[in-house]
């Protein structure tokens, strides 16, 4: 624990009935070559604290990044001037008495990170490697070292340190033929160090991306028509992203984000019996599998974090919703309060939300499918505000006819609704074919935040999709 | 903030070693955020942040590094330490070719104020107000600054105190009305006649919805909801890196495809609320034509794709995306929309647009609250919200038959990380089709 900033915050006065302080500290390193060209590297250091009051049963904060004695008192006095001026009109009641007093920690040992000369050399190498037509007009490849310190005090003696390493490779090769132009990326962000950099694949995405890039510039656009979609783990991220994580979010489902981020379908007397896909699907909240980009032993509003099911056999079990939301709702919920920095407050966010495995190999899979398109690696996603009514793009999809592969096509896009979706699935890949992705820009939130979250998930067929392909011509 | 922003770079420049030159960008801002539900506060707070980014370039190296700053005493010793690694990075690198910074110095000040009443009272004020709707959305307010300073001697400032009440109106779980009231000077009774007006078209979704079928229809798009296609467009279509590699969604105006006659677009500095300077110390113009009379105009060329494809920079940021907006008016009155409509949907927002199909400009999206079908120039009832998906070249193009004459200037309500200088002037859009798919 940093002494300072706990003798700093226990000296701390306030006539309100319970604080707190998150600080946090987060330091960047960005590398990137394109086009051969060294990028200029890009460093960065974001500290700063929330305190946060409660009073007479108002709530409120203010963020500083002057985080001296004197800067502190002063955040504490707005704060707790914040829940005073607020608190007859108070969405509801603060309970001094409820909030949570976390004890512990969670302090990642020092990763490994490779040497300057050797980290360039990998990304010229991704970057050079990805060189081989005329027809590629973009080549990038990137490197993000990130390391998130927070601490979490508050007035009746909870206090907990954890510390994030995370790496963030990402790579992309761009093809253009007159006015078709077509892209392949590489992104796998994940807590760790160099062994995840190494293990990932990433040194020898550059010429791979490319021939596929290649590919699909001289591929057909994909079939239109009712048919089944193979999704692999990097597209499953985003689909169960959007039509399972924001749905579940506890605070959407009790309105906090209906002008904003958006509503929900799911409403509280769901939990427990809604029938929300086939006896295939499983999904948990994981924040202890190791490597996932969310993972952490406590949320920002201190509560302990645990795997938790949310849907089990199909059924819907629980939502995603922290210790606030669940007082509200009255319904158990997760450890996912979570906020995007020091000077936003925590709010319900997904953190690692993963597919469990099921049986099927994907040979299996690809065997059981008479008309389809596999589909791999997000380009474009839209979902209405009740997370319902989605369509969802990708850049790379191979048709499947009686049971095999049978060439590349171009823009496969698919479209449906979240609430029958769920129930097309028909084989869930098993723990050989489980994978573990993380995005870094989900957005939420007014003030808004975009914040990290994984998700883990084998591929998934489902039925009976509409499935469609770019413009012709 | 800018004495302190401004000390503090002259303390660095004076530390500057031969053959160095040092830039310093700032971004901070002082803002008040309430949160909504029910008419009721759900999450009220302050921030305060003072973001400096300092670039060091040498025998044409470059590394930078971006730093929260307390606004106190220690901040120099802080930068100072980052200097010292900016210093040992450039030891490793190579010559950057595509390094671009301004050689002439060009100090501006630009500091707008605004009246802002305490965000506590505006807080009492609109759950005052509100208290019989069910409303929710954020009031976010106050000052913010940017900075930028060189160790040749440049200096330029921009102050604007701003205010976003960024709401809507909820009859139930899908039927809302949406409304926004931004500006500088917060009034309480412009603030009521909008809740009054809101409150008004929120009772036209009482009646029953109905639910159309996929097809085209003719439909209107008001300035709000066109506002979501030009942010599609902004996202790579303005960009000159964007167009040499082939990436734009306008890649096809590229290759001779054009807009409706009617559509002008440009980059109006003068007249947004955007700094008038750029993170690296280039100055922007006035006005930029990104698109003129339906036809592909300039690029928005940062420094570095300026050094990269020998362009001339126009003071764009690195994203080369437009921070103030302008599309030309058209020659409807704003006042006779629903009867140019005749029969079709009039649309008041649209909602989590994404390319269907980047390179041939096709979008997809939502249309989110109110909206609704109109049939002889008059509503007749709510639509049940329905995702369209069609080309930028279809829309902006054929399909456009007017745009009206009144603009409506929009400031961005975006609050990620730090609250949006970003604008646009838009006048609302007929279009004779539109196509739905589910």
């Amino acid at each position: 624990m940093p002494d300072r900033l706990e003798q700093g915050f226990r000296k701390l006065k306030s006539r309100a009935d319970f604080w707190s302080l998150r600080h946090v500290e987060e330091t960047r390193e960005q590398f990137a070559v394109r086009q051969d060209i060294v990028e200029p590297p890009a460093f960065s250091t974001d500290r700063g604290a929330m305190l946060t009051a409660v009073c007479g049963g108002g709530h409120g904060y203010c963020a500083t990044s002057d985080t001296s004695d004197a800067g502190l008192q002063a955040a504490l006095d707005r704060a707790t001037a914040w829940a005073e001026a607020t608190r007859a009109i108070s969405i509801c009641a603060y309970d001094p008495q409820r909030m949570p007093v976390p004890r512990g920690e969670r302090i990642e040992s020092a990763r490994r990170t490779p040497s300057a000369d050797a980290l360039y050399d990998l990304l010229a190498g991704v970057c050079r490697d990805a060189r081989i037509d005329e027809r590629i007009v973009e080549r990038y490849a990137a490197l993000a070292l990130r390391t998130v310190d927070q601490v979490h005090l508050t007035s009746t003696g909870g206090a907990v340190h954890q510390r994030f390493h995370s790496v963030v490779p990402q790579a992309h090769v761009t093809a253009n033929a007159g006015t078709v132009t077509q892209t392949r990326s590489f992104l796998n962000a994940k807590q760790g160090g160099l062994e995840h950099i190494e293990d990932c694949g990433f040194s020898a995405c550059g010429a791979h991306l490319a021939q596929e890039a290649l590919q699909l510039l001289l591929a057909p656009n994909c079939p239109a028509g009712r048919m089944a979609v193979l999704l692999m783990p990097d597209q499953m991220m985003l689909q169960i992203h959007e039509s399972i994580g924001h749905p579940l979010e506890l605070d959407r489902i009790l309105g906090d984000e209906r002008n904003y981020a958006g509503t929900s379908f799911v409403t509280p007397d769901m939990f427990g019996r809604y029938q929300y896909g086939s006896p295939l699907l499983n999904v948990t909240f994981d924040p202890s599998l190791p490597g996932e980009l969310a993972g952490y032993a406590f949320d920002d509003d201190g509560t302990p974090a645990e795997k938790v099911w949310l849907i089990r056999n199909g059924v819907l079990e629980r939502p995603l919703g922290a210790h606030l939301s669940q007082l509200r709702a009255g319904l158990p919920g997760t450890a996912n309060a979570r906020a995007s920095g020091w000077n936003r407050p925590p709010i319900d966010r997904m953190a690692n939300l993963n597919t469990e495995p099921g049986g099927s190999t994907l040979a299996q899979m690809i065997g059981s499918i008479e008309r389809g398109v596999l589909m791999r690696t997000n380009v474009s996603w839209s979902i209405d505000d009740s997370r319902n009514k989605f369509q969802f793009g990708c850049e790379w999809g191979v048709l499947i006819e009686d049971g095999e592969l049978k060439g590349v096509v171009k823009n496969p896009n698919y479209r449906g609704v979240s609430a029958t979706f769920w129930r097309s699935l028909s084989a869930v890949g098993n723990a050989d074919t489980f994978e573990v992705h993380g995005t870094l820009y989900c957005g939420k939130g007014e003030p808004n935040q975009a914040i990290d979250v994984g998700h883990a998930s084998p591929p998934c067929v489902f039925r009976d999709v509409e499935v469609f392909g770019g413009v012709e011509g | 903030m800018k004495t302190a922003f401004f000390v503090l770079a002259d303390a660095l420049a004076r530390e500057v070693h031969e053959h160095e030159t040092l830039l310093c960008a700032f971004a901070g801002e002082r803002s008040d955020f309430v949160r909504f539900n029910r008419a009721r506060v759900r999450q009220p707070g302050s921030v305060e942040q003072r973001m400096v980014t300092l670039r060091l370039v040498r025998e044409r190296r470059q590394a930078s590094a971006t730093l929260a700053i307390a606004g106190n005493g220690d901040d120099l010793a802080q930068a100072r330490s980052a200097l010292a690694r900016l210093r040992e990075a450039l030891t490793r690198l190579q010559e950057d070719p595509w390094l671009m910074i301004a050689e002439t110095p060009r100090s501006t000040e630009s500091v707008r104020r605004g009246t802002l009443p305490p965000a506590e009272d505006v807080a009492q004020q609109v759950t005052a107000r509100a208290a019989n709707c069910d409303l929710v959305g954020i009031y976010a307010a106050g000052s913010v600054y940017r900075g930028f300073a060189n160790s040749r001697g440049q200096k330029n400032w921009h102050e604007c105190d701003t205010f976003n009440l960024d709401w809507s109106l909820h009859l139930d779980t899908d039927r809302a009305v949406k409304a926004r009231y931004a500006g500088f000077d917060w009034d309480s009774r412009a603030f009521e006649e909008r809740l009054e007006a809101a409150t008004v078209e929120l009772a036209r979704l009482a009646i029953p919805r109905r639910t159309i079928e996929p097809g085209e229809y003719r439909a209107y798009l008001s300035p709000c909801a066109l506002e979501e296609l030009i942010a599609m467009m902004s996202w790579g279509g303005f960009s000159a890196r964007a167009r040499a590699t082939r990436q734009s969604p306008l890649l096809r105006m590229m290759h001779g495809a054009t807009l409706s006659p009617l559509v002008t677009l440009t980059e109006n500095t003068l007249d947004g609320i955007a700094p008038g300077f750029q993170d690296e110390g280039f100055i922007k113009p006035v006005a930029v034509p990104l698109v003129a009379s339906g036809n592909l105009a300039e690029a928005l060329v940062s420094p570095r794709s300026a050094k990269e494809y020998g362009l001339t920079p126009n003071g764009a940021e690195s994203g080369e995306s437009p921070e103030s907006l302008d599309m030309a008016p058209g020659n409807l009155p704003a006042a006779d929309a629903l009867a140019a409509l005749d029969t079709g949907l009039y649309i008041d927002n649209l909602w989590y647009l994404n390319y269907s199909d980047r390179p041939a400009g096709r979008i997809t999206g939502m249309t989110r609250f109110a909206t609704f079908r109109v049939e002889r120039g008059q509503i007749v009832a709510p639509v049940t919200a329905m995702r369209f998906d069609d080309a930028l070249y279809r829309m902006l193009g054929e399909s456009l038959v007017d745009l009206t004459r009144e603009r409506e200037l929009l400031l961005d309500a975006s609050t990620y990380e730090a609250r949006s200088t970003r604008s646009m002037r838009l006048p609302g859009a007929l279009l004779g089709a539109l196509k739905f798919t589910l």
